[in-house]
């Protein structure tokens, strides 16, 4: 129903580009008279194949690291902000005029008493600057590839996620599955992190991921499969096409929009939900880092900016969950377009998927918020037992029923 | 994987304070527990016999920097049991207030660091919010939030001030409104929580009293102990108030301890209120205490921990012959590795957090 900010990401940016490369070309060319081997350079900058390649380290660029940390900020501030205020306290408040210089401190006016946006870019400031401890009988190599691992491979996810129908990197026939994968991937990078430190904590911790994470995965995966039994199709786009409609039950048009929430999904969409907070490593399910009995279970050892990314990628995964989430079974970027503005001859829509997708992602991430702040941690084999007692068999119920209404139609 | 022992402490999230766990774990199972004390050792008992009677009440209120005023009363009244000489009426009521103000305190304290624990932080922020409330009391009442020096030999420092009563009854009502309605919500109306704290840590009351464990702890075992109510000190006798018991029968786990302080909060504020309705208004609060003292002199009370007991010598000097303090939490860490045996690691936290432990006065 309604249209993405930019039609199709990888088309605009690769206008731009070639205007860009146009514009240096026109000068290499000037410049080729007295000294004539530039003209091969030229030629070479003006071929597709190099323009496609630049667009495509641009479009990286602009998804992964922009659109991914601006939204990686925010959610944190999002979930510091909000627990705060369930705490009755106002929480972070640095802000730009904390600065410790001239336009920003100035002189009768408090340095705490902001939003807060920035305290997170000041933790990380902070953290940047730490020292970086190896401990000594620690397995070195291991030790720091495993931050490496853990945040590549949570990155790997938004090479592939959607942020509307036009925004994205890489659209593969089997994107669900390609993110699925890499989030699996993370326990690995954990249980290296909790042996290679040489801390007791570190590898109870190590294997308290290992084993949750693994039993959570395969919950989420028979979720994801009683959908597709719907669906046909492991496209996030297309997924996303399929529920923007409105809903039709039993011969009537309902008023409510197709999202496979309403409907046979509804157990798969519960136990895809509480899969994930066990994947995000959140309270109730965060155990592998349950400060209280293991000090930081995994993480201990880490300190200056890999605790930083260790630390950070949790939110990251957060990020993606709730994307995730949303485009499985809340419609993902579908939504009402009011009117469209004519900028240039170009129609820019109002409110733009994207907006609708990010409304989905916060509300959501809101809600996981609120629940993980008033609820204890459970004990790690309370845990397991929710998982293969509980949520197993449930979704194994959830491919019957899917199967059972693709039957009878 | 071998068996092999983890350090809880001295420097870990678990420990509210300074000591060592030592727990010894199959996988997730402990199959061997092993408190170690003393890391927070001052010599009280040595540093008190060369100190003034009067003197040591600053020391006492450091045995338990959050329970203050029972530990200094314990040893009043027991310098006061030496020397033979009695509070006024109207300084026994005061002392009966700050009593169960401080205890109030001391159980919010562990109720805040108890969230926590179980990984509920909510938990700890609400419970200091409350215990500010009891905090301002406190210091309204003695000048200071922490260690008060307020007991007396022979009374109290200073009569209370001016509207305290008002003041006193306001911040009770607002208390006991989010003791119904809120605290339920994120504590044993929560199922994660129950699932957490029911059924592990059992200790079974043939245990408790064979290894000395009292006070709530002993409580929760279903058995009823309160000095308060068996051996009444100061005018306890007259107040009515019910000490709280584990009533659903079974072995006392984490969530009877749970459960027995809860309500205690609940009980002190009624204690409060009816011993501000049955204090004289007026009236002396401090009697002058004799500087030297011969004789033996014992007092047991019951703390916010469990029995507070204090022995005091006087040898005809100005200052105590011999000074012997029983710490609560001291016999009750005889008994944590019945309590933890046979547990997983993550209840470790869960049961000895429900037991309360003070550092300062267990290591005295």
């Amino acid at each position: 129903m309604s249209a993405p900010l930019i039609p199709n990401l990888f088309a605009v940016c690769k206008v731009l580009v070639a205007a860009i490369i146009g514009i240096v070309q026109s000068i290499i060319y000037a410049l080729s008279g007295p000294i004539p081997p530039l003209r091969g350079l030229g030629d070479w900058l003006g071929l597709d194949a190099v323009i496609t390649v630049v667009t495509y380290l641009i479009v990286v660029t602009i998804v992964v690291l922009w659109v991914t940390v601006l939204n990686l900020f925010t959610v944190m501030w999002v979930e510091r902000k909000l627990y705060s205020r369930l705490q009755d306290r106002y929480g972070i408040m640095i802000s730009i005029w904390s600065l410790p210089f001239w336009p920003f401190n100035r002189v009768h006016r408090p340095t705490h008493k902001g939003l807060g946006y920035l305290q997170n870019l000041a933790d990380g400031v902070k953290l940047i600057q730490k020292e970086n401890i190896t401990p000594r009988n620690a397995d070195s190599a291991m030790f720091h590839i495993s931050p490496v691992l853990i945040a590549s491979s949570t990155l790997m996810v938004f090479a592939v996620l959607p942020w509307s129908s036009g925004f994205y990197v890489a659209n593969l026939d089997l994107g669900i599955l390609f993110i699925l994968a890499a989030f699996s991937l993370a326990p690995l990078g954990i249980l290296i992190a909790g042996y290679a430190a040489n801390n007791k904590y570190t590898l109870v911790g190590g294997f308290r991921a290992a084993a949750m994470l693994l039993s959570y995965s395969i919950p989420m995966v028979l979720a994801v499969i009683a959908l597709v039994v719907f669906t046909g199709t492991l496209d996030p786009v297309k997924i996303v096409q399929q529920q923007d409609r409105p809903l039709v039950a039993f011969g009537t048009t309902l008023p409510l929009p197709a999202w496979y929430v309403f409907g046979p999904q509804f157990l798969g969409f519960l136990i895809f939900s509480v899969a994930m907070i066990a994947e995000m490593e959140r309270v109730p399910f965060d155990i592998p880092e349950a400060e209280a009995e293991l000090v930081e279970g995994w993480t201990t050892e880490y300190s200056g900016m890999r605790f930083g990314i260790v630390f950070a990628f949790k939110w990251l995964r957060m990020l993606a969950a709730c994307a995730l989430i949303s485009i499985l079974y809340l419609g993902g970027w579908s939504g009402p377009v009011f009117t469209t503005l004519s900028v240039g001859g170009i129609p820019v829509p109002i409110v733009p998927e994207e907006i609708w997708f990010l409304l989905r992602i916060y509300f959501l991430a809101a809600f996981f918020v609120v629940l993980s702040w008033s609820v204890p941690r459970v004990r790690i084999d309370q845990i397991l037992n929710i998982g293969w007692k509980r949520l197993i068999p449930y979704s194994l119920l959830a491919i019957l029923v899917a199967a059972g209404f693709r039957v009878l139609g | 994987m071998p068996e092999f022992w983890i350090n809880m402490g001295p420097q870990h999230p678990m420990t509210h304070g300074l000591w060592n766990m030592k727990v010894k774990v199959d996988g997730e199972t402990i199959t061997d527990a092993k408190p170690e004390i003393g890391y927070l050792h001052r010599g009280y008992e040595k540093i008190m016999e060369v100190r003034e009677f009067q003197k040591n009440v600053v020391l006492t209120d450091r045995l338990c920097y959050v329970s203050s005023i029972t530990w200094s009363h314990a040893y009043c009244l027991a310098v006061e049991k030496m020397m033979g000489i009695e509070t006024p009426e109207r300084g026994q009521w005061i002392r009966v207030i700050s009593l169960e103000l401080q205890r109030i305190a001391s159980h919010l304290m562990w109720l805040a660091s108890y969230g926590p624990d179980l990984g509920l932080l909510t938990g700890l922020l609400w419970c200091l919010r409350e215990r500010e409330l009891f905090l301002d009391l406190i210091q309204l009442m003695s000048g200071a939030r922490m260690n008060q020096n307020y007991p007396r030999v022979g009374g109290v420092r200073n009569d209370l001030p001016e509207n305290f009563e008002a003041m006193c009854k306001r911040s009770i009502e607002h208390f006991l409104e989010k003791l119904e309605n809120e605290y339920p919500k994120i504590f044993h109306e929560s199922k994660v929580f129950r699932m957490r704290t029911e059924g592990v840590g059992t200790l079974s009351a043939v245990d408790a009293i064979n290894w000395g464990v009292t006070g709530p702890n002993l409580r929760a075992c279903g058995v009823n102990v309160d000095l308060r109510r068996l051996d009444p000190y100061e005018t306890y006798e007259e107040i009515d108030f019910e000490p709280q018991i584990w009533q659903d029968g079974g072995v006392g786990d984490s969530y009877a301890r749970f459960v027995v302080r809860f309500n205690e909060l609940r009980e002190s504020c009624n204690i409060i209120r009816q011993a501000l309705e049955k204090m004289p208004k007026t009236g002396p609060y401090r009697v002058k205490p004799p500087r030297r003292a011969e004789g033996e002199g014992y007092a047991k009370t019951e703390d916010s921990r469990g029995e507070a007991l204090f022995y005091v010598i006087g040898d005809g000097d100005d200052r105590p012959y011999r000074v012997k303090i029983r710490s609560p939490v001291f016999c009750t860490m005889a008994a944590t590795p019945i309590l933890l045996r046979g547990n997983k690691l993550a209840d470790v936290v869960s049961i000895l957090g429900s037991v309360d432990v003070c550092v300062g006065e267990m290591d005295k």
